[in-house]
């Protein structure tokens, strides 16, 4: 395993770069994002003039439910098409370690998630403007959007090292993100003794924990320990090569 | 730069890719890797690159150790793997410069490096079209172009000269020959003229393991077999077919000759000897002696097909 002291930002710079100008030059990233916003726009506008409620509840509801389809989509080709086109071969043969190739995809990635959520602070201000809510779970909400977003990057971005084949990469992670956001809804169905376990585990539950608007330090820990241990599970999956 | 590589092994589950080979190889050699394909050119090569770890045995580049170092070597090697994997949707400078960078070249060298590449590798015309636009031959171009961007001691190639049209691949030819002389570079390939055209070295692979090695004109003279010569003479009435025959057995050395075709006063002959006899210079004094007429006289030499062929079947 590659010594986090060795990394160089150089390196992980470079690839990110190389990976935002890949996502904006084709046009995967416009349509991806179109359809996100189009998703979560048509039912905070449908809240706002058919309610009659100038609340962001709506957003903060619905974007874990497209994460599921959005994080594959955004992660899938990261690495299973440096593989299907042997420009893995090319990059692992620089003097690049594993680890930096995967964190430049990954801040790539979560940029492209950034940059999405970006035109939802229009939202934002429509609310701001018509009502007066309460600007603190909206911060945190943000802010556990883009850590839940991180951990599912990082799994879509393991889940994308196992295979060359995008389609299969978006289908494993579509699953794994599927376990972790149904975790804490099958509760009921659990034996007794394993409830606040399985809970603990889902992604959900910690993420509505930091919407609700409470920072909580076991939330953060999830969230940090699951990031990590996903992006450490990519590293070795594309070391794999090496045993 | 020297490469160092003592007893690799490389095992694909039960099957031996590369079974025990070793071999160095020193500045300034071109060695060329021949062999079948799945002969395990490819997997050494791989393994040199630090793409790859084999099941056992040790390559050093520069007496540094590909798994200790690996950094450090990969740093000194420029590679361009097989099929030439390239970015598509990325343009031809903007693929350099990322090459450059991870390379970590330095901020101020990169554009002169660039600049540099382009006009060594000719290509000014397509410096800012997408590499998914170029053709195969630019392509290549554009391979070799990132694997030279950090100036590397050592070139990997695996068949640098697949796709181009004659001219290019004279063009790479040239340009590895050149490059060859300051630095230490491996490259693979099926075609056979190319080794000649190219390397001073070469090493026959097959099965996985190393079956000759030294110069082309090493390896054309320890496999030539029996001495075959054709000649060409035009018989007359003073000559006829029959007669010369006769005297074509009589030169030292022949073990055989015979006829090959005839047609109105043209005859070929074949003559065969025994290994290391040269029979060009008494045949034409025959013939000046007798009188004959010689339209031809060609002596069979041992070609890399030859020995490649002998090598490689069994």
């Amino acid at each position: 395993m590659t010594a986090l002291s060795g990394i160089r930002f150089s390196n992980i710079t470079t690839i990110f770069r190389r990976e935002i100008r890949s996502y904006f030059n084709s046009p995967v990233a416009y349509v991806v994002i179109v359809v996100f916003l189009a998703i979560i726009g048509w039912f905070f506008t449908s809240s706002l003039f058919l309610a009659n409620v100038a609340s962001l509840r709506t957003l903060f509801e619905l974007v874990p439910f497209v994460y599921l389809f959005f994080i594959p989509a955004i992660t899938m080709r990261l690495l299973a098409e440096e593989k299907k086109t042997g420009t893995l071969e090319l990059l692992a043969t620089k003097p690049v370690s594993d680890i930096e190739i995967i964190l430049g995809k990954f801040l790539a990635a979560w940029t492209l998630l950034g940059a999405t959520l970006l035109p939802t602070l229009l939202y934002l201000a429509t609310i701001l403007v018509l009502g007066s809510p309460d600007v603190g779970p909206i911060i945190t909400g943000y802010i556990g959007l883009l850590l839940m977003g991180a951990v599912y990057i990082g799994i879509g971005l393991f889940a994308s090292s196992l295979t060359e084949n995008q389609i299969v990469a978006f289908i494993v992670s579509f699953l794994i993100i599927l376990a972790f956001f149904m975790l804490d809804k099958v509760l009921m169905y659990a034996p007794e003794g394993f409830v606040s376990t399985l809970e603990f585990l889902g992604a959900d539950y910690h993420y509505s924990n930091i919407a609700r608007g409470v920072i909580d330090s076991r939330d953060l820990i999830y969230f940090f320990s699951l990031l990590g241990f996903s992006l450490l599970l990519a590293t070795t999956s594309l070391e794999r090569r090496k045993w | 730069m020297s490469i160092t590589v003592r007893n690799l092994t490389k095992l694909y589950g039960e099957q031996k890719a590369i079974d025990d080979i070793s071999f160095d190889v020193k500045t300034g050699e071109i060695l060329g890797f021949l062999g079948p394909n799945g002969a395990g050119k490819t997997t050494t090569m791989k393994i040199i690159t630090c793409y790859m770890p084999p099941t056992a045995g040790s390559v050093d580049v520069d007496g540094l150790n590909i798994f200790d170092h690996s950094l450090e070597v990969r740093r000194k090697i420029g590679y361009l793997p097989e099929m030439n994997p390239l970015y598509l949707d990325m343009n031809v400078i903007d693929y350099l410069e990322y090459s450059a960078r991870l390379h970590g070249i330095n901020g101020g060298r990169i554009q002169q490096r660039i600049k540099e590449m382009v006009h060594v590798c000719g290509l000014e015309d397509v410096r800012h079209k997408d590499i998914g636009e170029l053709s195969k031959g630019y392509r290549q171009r554009v391979g070799l172009a990132q694997a030279m961007i950090h100036e590397p001691d050592v070139l990997v190639m695996d068949e640098p000269t697949s796709g181009l049209d004659p001219n290019q691949i004279v063009e790479i030819r040239n340009l590895i020959r050149q490059l060859g002389r300051a630095k230490t570079v491996i490259l693979s390939t099926h075609i056979l003229s190319e080794v000649q055209a190219t390397c001073n070295r070469v090493l026959i692979i097959n099965e996985g393991k190393i079956v000759a090695d030294g110069s082309p004109e090493q390896l054309q003279a320890e496999f030539r077999g029996a001495e075959t010569l054709t000649l060409e003479i035009r018989s007359s009435a003073a000559n006829p077919v029959d007669q010369i025959l006769p005297r074509l057995r009589t030169l030292t050395g022949v073990t055989q000759a015979t006829l090959l075709t005839h047609s109105g006063d043209q005859s070929r002959f074949e003559v065969h000897a025994d290994k290391g006899t040269d029979l060009r210079e008494p045949a034409f004094r025959l013939a000046v002696a007798e009188g004959w007429v010689l339209l031809e006289l060609h002596r069979k030499t041992t070609t890399l097909e030859d020995v490649f062929h002998k090598l490689t079947t069994s």
